[in-house]
């Protein structure tokens, strides 16, 4: 499993508006590069990242190559109540990582 | 008193003007091709609808001294209400070896239509932000990159 940052406040009022930054640790090999016995390395990146909140989609990304090695992704979200904000990663080979964080809402 | 070096220098000079020349448009051509990719990839999201400038801000560094990870933030002028929100923020590049750089789908419950990421550029470019809203409408914004070293350089 990849390493995992997320930033978010554990605490919001309702209705408050919050940033949420996420990074994951990922090479997001390209497939343009061409390794050590002069054949292409081929491509491997997170092609997609969804976050949800108490199970309702807020933010979706679709990647490309054009994303820098361990992507970063900084969005934000109302807060609108109490429970579980959750964010998954897919890459190139359908394997899909969660993580889930929680928020009360006051 | 030597008419030779005199005679001479006028054609070394034509001959050193038409190699730049030649130079110059040896290296635009691919941009140009490339460019054409953009908007085609462009074209491929915006269907028959026009796009609008304004509304969009894409924030890049002016001088990138790493290609590798550029920082980048797209923010777009919006309620973010049920009536009036945006849909979805698309990213296209010119000289990289595909245009589409991200594109993320927003709702009225992102509160804030500001998006950041950091990507890869490997070359000097333009790059496009373009924001569809709620109500089907395309905004634009375009920024230029200047990349001292340029990602994919080395294997």
């Amino acid at each position: 499993m990849a390493r995992v940052l997320i930033n978010l406040p554990a605490r919001a009022k309702r209705g408050e508006v919050i940033e949420v930054k996420t990074l994951i640790a990922h090479p997001m090999e390209t497939g343009y590069r061409v390794g050590p016995t002069g054949a292409a390395i081929p491509r491997d990146i997170i092609n997609r990242f969804v976050c949800t909140y108490n199970g309702a989609e807020v933010f979706r990304a679709e990647l490309f190559p054009a994303i820098a090695a361990n992507p970063f992704i900084a969005f934000f979200t109302v807060a609108t109540e109490s429970g579980e904000i959750a964010f998954s990663w897919t890459d190139d080979h359908g394997e899909t990582q969660t993580e889930v964080r929680q928020i009360t809402v006051e | 008193m030597d008419a030779g070096p005199q005679s001479a220098s006028p054609t070394r000079r034509l001959i050193l003007l038409a190699a730049a020349g030649f130079g110059l448009t040896s290296f635009a051509a691919p941009a140009a091709a490339t460019s054409a990719a953009m908007e085609e990839a462009i074209r491929a999201l915006l269907g028959e609808a026009a796009v609008n400038r304004g509304k969009v801000r894409l924030e890049l560094p002016p001088i990138v001294e790493n290609g590798n990870t550029v920082p980048l933030t797209v923010s777009v002028e919006s309620p973010m209400t049920e009536a009036d929100h945006v849909a979805s923020i698309h990213i296209f590049n010119q000289k990289n070896p595909q245009p589409y750089v991200a594109a993320f789908h927003l709702g009225p419950r992102a509160g804030k239509a500001v998006v950041s990421t950091r990507i890869r550029l490997a070359d000097s470019q333009q790059m496009v932000a373009i924001a569809r809203l709620g109500d089907g409408s395309f905004w634009s914004d375009s920024a230029d990159v200047i990349v001292t070293l340029a990602a994919c350089a080395e294997g």
